[in-house]
Formats: structure tokens, sequence, C-alpha cells
């Protein structure tokens, strides 16, 4: 990174109370002050959010995308963990 | 109480934003980088909004029929009364960013005080203009420590803002018989308190921006009594251009 | 878990799109896949920043406060949507900068239109309601573009855009209700604004070269022809209710193809303009290095700045 760059940060918003935080997008800036303020400016002109946090983009991690299958598709054939695995007679109410 | 002095007092309060968001809606396009460009842009937007507002009401207190259009777009140069300090031209980023913290560190403790106007439009209008203003006196003395210590050619650009800015200030606090007339009648806080707030703040951000400020003391004045410097008539032959141009046209 | 050839990858990716699933910055992807989106997107986001400029010339003198502040609004979306743009490159191990001073150096383009001046009040109207009308149809057509990051950033740009349009148009109803200067005005905006509308979708579908390819990976959705027809037929209606008349003696509707016929686009002129020959192409350019070169110590101090508050705090 050139001397007048400045780091990535990723952006999440929260849109309002009682939702959780939500990536939208990056942009850059020189330290963590500056970026909350340029994610106000650039992400919430239209008051898409209540909350804000940035996160440079540098600490996030992420799975590789060629392990999903050991990651990911053993849960799938583990159906009893879903309530409609389950049968209840007709009729048995606030279950 | 006299309409005349609030009608007054309403145009420099409404050409402050007005001549500034003028100024900054320059910028638009040409900033450091994307992300300030947006938040420049911001800035221009709330005082747009702020001129258009106190200019609809000294329109409506001044009971001619004008608007903040009206106002705003078609009085000649002696009758606009904002500050010298807004009128200067943009120059580099730090030549803007000074202008404009000079300016927050005055608007922020004034709109917090004419919240307490005995006249209700103007408390209202400073309710809403002191949380856009909060906000730009946050970003502006950001800016001000960083690039003052930053590197030493942004220490030595941003002081040197401050030297050619520093003889418009003491324009800011200047009184007349306008707000002493307001004063009086509880409409406009006491000056000299603002004053006192305005120089603590603008000391503690240059302290920690390590810039100091000039000691040359002669002081500009002539904005609130009309009398500007030669950047007003071409920042009024672009604002002016269309209404002058096209006379009695909507748009 | 034994690895897979290129081609059993290049099956693989071909089936996601096929089967609509989006591709993610960490999947796999051919080269020229990356590439191609690198340059569309790239090319997309400068035109958004250079796209503020003939724009912005007109917020000093826009003739009243409203007009001011929604005029200050759109420019400033516009570099929003730059900025989602470069965001969506970055997601590509495509660096901002360097994407920038590729245009900068004239290796990357943006989009023809705004190296045409806008000389009167009127054509702020007319972009607003052929430029960014033209720019929606095919930004609307990309929000189902098949790399995920660059739909997304599509999706919040259509959001915001919906109202440049509108207030173009809302511009030019005034006019057009207006003096006669005013009509005149509106006119010869459209007069000089029609024509490199049209060639904002780029060239004939037989001159296109990339965009075979562009269609079959999804990243285009619908072809540059289909584009600007679906352009001229929803635009030639809005301009009758405006009282205006498009500047083609050739457009007519054709009831056969439920469609309008238009003439023939002066390509040399499209060509030549690429090639760095319309009016505005050096100053746009200029103003946008200058803006980052008489940035770059404001950059450089904030780095600086940064990196001691980041040692004082660990000392």
């Amino acid at each position: 990174m050139s001397a007048t760059e400045w780091p990535l940060w990723e952006v999440f918003i929260r849109s309002k109370q009682g939702l959780n935080h939500k990536h939208v997008g990056s942009l850059r800036a020189a330290d963590a002050t500056m970026a909350l303020e340029n994610a106000r400016d650039v992400y919430t002109r239209r008051s898409e959010g209540i909350s804000i946090w940035v996160v440079e983009s540098n600490y996030v991690h992420a799975n590789d995308p060629s392990d999903s299958e050991e990651f990911f598709e053993p849960s799938d054939t583990k159906i009893y963990r879903h309530p409609t695995f389950y049968d209840v007679p007709d009729g048995v109410k606030h279950m | 109480m006299n309409n005349e002095a609030l009608f007054r007092y309403l145009l420099r309060l409404g050409d402050d934003s007005l001549i500034l968001g003028q100024r900054l809606g320059e910028w638009c396009g040409h900033g450091p980088i994307l992300e300030e460009d947006i938040a420049l842009t911001n800035i221009a937007l709330d005082l747009i909004g702020q001129a258009t507002s106190i200019l609809n009401y000294a329109g409506e207190v001044e009971g001619k029929g004008r608007d903040g259009d009206k106002l705003a777009f078609l009085r000649f140069e002696h009758e606009y009364t904002n500050l010298l300090l807004l009128e200067q031209p943009n120059g580099d980023f730090g030549d803007t960013i000074m202008r404009q913290f000079l300016f927050d560190a005055f608007r922020k403790p004034l709109f917090e005080q004419l919240i307490h106007s005995g006249d209700k439009q103007l408390s209202a209008i400073a309710e809403k203009s002191l949380k856009e203003t909060k906000y730009h006196l946050r970003h502006t003395s950001e800016w001000i420590i960083r690039l003052g210590d930053g590197t030493e050619e942004s220490h030595q650009r941003i002081q040197k803002s401050l030297d050619n800015l520093w003889r418009y200030t003491d324009e800011i606090f200047m009184t007349d018989s306008v707000d002493e007339e307001l004063t009086k009648n509880g409409i406009l806080p006491d000056l000299s308190s603002i004053r006192s707030i305005w120089e603590e703040t603008v000391k503690s951000v240059f302290a920690e921006a390590t810039i100091t400020i000039p000691t040359n003391n002669w002081k500009f004045e002539g904005g609130r009594r009309g009398r500007h410097s030669e950047h007003m008539g071409y920042i009024l032959s672009d604002l002016q251009y269309m209404q002058r141009a096209y006379p009695n046209m909507e748009w | 878990m034994k690895e897979l050839s290129i081609s059993e990858l290049e099956a693989r990716f071909q089936d996601k799109i096929d089967r609509e699933i989006k591709i993610e910055p960490n999947d796999w992807m051919p080269d020229e896949y990356r590439k191609t989106l690198i340059r569309q997107i790239s090319q997309h986001a400068h035109s958004e920043v250079v796209g503020m400029l003939p724009e912005g010339n007109w917020i000093s003198r826009a003739p009243n406060l409203r007009r001011k502040a929604v005029l200050l609004a759109k420019v400033q979306d516009e570099a929003g949507h730059g900025l989602y743009l470069y965001s969506a490159t970055e997601t590509l191990g495509a660096d901002r900068e360097s994407t920038i001073d590729d245009m900068h150096e004239g290796k990357a383009k943006y989009s023809s239109i705004f190296n045409y001046p806008a000389l009167t009040w009127a054509d702020i109207g007319a972009i607003g309601w052929l430029v960014d009308g033209a720019a929606i149809l095919n930004q609307v057509a990309l929000c189902r573009t098949s790399y995920g990051p660059y739909a997304r950033a599509m999706v919040k740009i259509c959001k915001e855009e919906s109202f440049h349009q509108r207030q173009g148009y809302e511009s030019l109803m005034v006019l057009a209700k207006g003096t006669t200067e005013q009509k005149a005005m509106a006119q010869d905006a459209l007069n000089r604004f029609w024509w490199p509308a049209l060639m904002m979708f780029g060239p004939s579908d037989k001159d296109s070269p990339h965009s075979a390819q562009s269609m079959k990976w999804k990243i285009k959705r619908l072809s540059n022809d289909e584009l600007r027809q679906n352009f001229v037929d929803a635009t030639v209606p809005q301009a009758e209710i405006l009282g205006l008349t498009i500047p083609d003696e050739k457009l007519k509707w054709n009831e056969e193809r439920g469609h309008y016929d238009f003439s023939e686009i002066n390509w040399d002129e499209f060509y030549q303009v690429l090639a760095g020959n319309g009016p505005c192409n050096r100053e746009r350019v200029e103003a946008r290095k200058k803006a980052k070169e008489e940035g770059a110590w404001v950059r450089e101090a904030a780095n600086a700045f940064a990196a001691k508050r980041a040692m004082k705090k660990t000392a």
C-alpha cells in the first residue's frame, strides 16, 4: 500500500433497534474514527441505520469455499435437529 | 419589539449558511478522496438547508412578500451580511477545513444558546441546526488535528491556513445595535459568553494539532455591514446567474 | 479430496451460473471472468465519478435553493455509487487506487456521455432524464448479474437512483411549461443529449466483442441493442408529455415489431469520443487527476497521523 492509500474497512449497519448489524459494503479510512464517520456519510445518507460497526478488512477471516463440503454438508443430514422431523398426533396443541 | 432587528439578524444567520454552503458546493467532485467528497457535500447540504429555513423565516418577519429564494438570489452585494471569513476562497483542503472549523466552533455554542431564544421559530431552527453543527465540528476538529499532527507538509499547510484566516475571526463576535436589541429582548444570547467557549474549543484543538495562533492581531470586519471582499462579487455572479439572466421565471 | 482440473472447475462454475447461483468473492472463477468483471465494474465506477463533473459545474449556479440542494444530493450520490462499485472491484483483488490510475492514464474507460458539456440549466434536467434514465435501464438488468457483490451494489444503486431520473424529468417539465426561452432551452438540451444518450448502451451487438461471453457468464443480462431499444420505447412517450421533439426524423412506431424504429447512430462520433476526442475528454480526466494529486498530502497526513496514534497506544 502506498503512503497515500488508506486501509480498507468493512461496514456493518443495524437498520433498526432489534435487528442484527448487516454487512453493507466497504470503504477507505486512515483510522477507526474516520472509518465510522465515513460509514455514516457514505452508507446512512437515507436513514439506513442507527448503529455502525467498522472492521478493518484485514481482520476478517473467512473459510475457504473449497472446504464447503466438509464444513457445511454434514449438517444437511442431521434432520432430527428440525421440529418437522417429529410426528405429533393431530389435535395436540401448543407444541 | 422591533421586527427590523430580528429580520436583519436572520439575514446574517442565513447568509452565513448560504455563502459557506455555496463555497463548499464547489468541492463536489474534487475532494481529496471519494469518502471526504461525500462528507463535505453532506455539510454543504446541511448549510443550504439551514439557509433555506432561516431565509424563509426572515422573509416572513420582513412581511414584504419575499421568500427565502428571493432573499438568497436577488439582493445586491451590499445587502448580504455574511462574515468575511465565509466568503474566502476554498484554497486547499486545509484552508477549507480551517474556515469550516473556526465557524463550527462558533456555531455550536450559538445554536446551543439560541435553543433558549424567546423567539419560538428561531429556537426550532437552532435545535435542528445544532445536531448538524455538532457533527460538522467533530469532523473538522478531527481533521485539524490530523493535518496538524500528520506529516511535516500537512503541519506547515494547516498552520498557514490558520495564519491566513485568523484575521477574520474577530468579526464573528462583533456586535452592534441589532444584536444589542435582540439580546435585551431575550431573542439572542450574549455573544461574549459564546466567545469564551469558542476560544476554549479552538485553543484545545490547536494545542492537540500542535499549531499556534498567530500573533498578528490586526482584525478585519465589514461583512456584517455589507462591505465584502473582492471574492463576493464572483460568488454572487455564480449564485445569481440564472435569476439575473432569466428574471421572473420558475425553475 | 482429489484436485479438480481446470476444465472440471470451469464446468462446475458454468453449472452454478446456469442454475442462477451467485458467484461470491472467494469462489473459484475463471481468470477471464475475474478480468472481465474488474474491467466492467471499474469502468462503471469511473463513470459514476467522472459523471459528477458536468453536473457539479452547475451546483454553484442552480436557480433556486431547492434545486441546489437536489443537485448537491444527486451529485453526492454519484460519488457514493462510485464508491460502492470500487468496493465491488476490491472484492476481486483489484486495488481502488490503481484502477483509478488506469483511468487517469487512459488505460481504462468511462462512459462517453460525460465527455459532452453541460451548457445550460436545462442540461441538468436532460442529464437526469436521459442519462440517468439510460443508466437505470442498464443497472436494473445488472441487479441480476452473476457476481454477488456487483449485483448487491446494483440493487443499492438502483434504489437510490430512482430519484435522479424523476428530478431531471420534473425539472424539464417546469421548463416545458415555462416561457419561450425556457422551452427553447429544454429542446436544445434534448437535441444535444439524445444521441449521446443512445450511445451509452455501447456498440451495436454485431460489433460488441465481449458481449457473447459476458452473456454466457450472465455478467450482462440483456444485449446493448435490446437495452437501447427499451430505452427508446420508454422515452418517446415521455418526450411527448413534455411537448419536446426527439431529434430524429426517422423515429416512428413500428406496429409489426411493437417497437419504435430509429435512425442509425453516428458510430464515427461514438468511436471518436471513445478514443478521447470528445469535447470534454481532456478536461474530465484532468479534473480527476488534479483532485487525486492535490489530495495526496491530505491522505498521506491522515495515514501518518493514524500511525503515530497507533504507536502511542501500544507505547
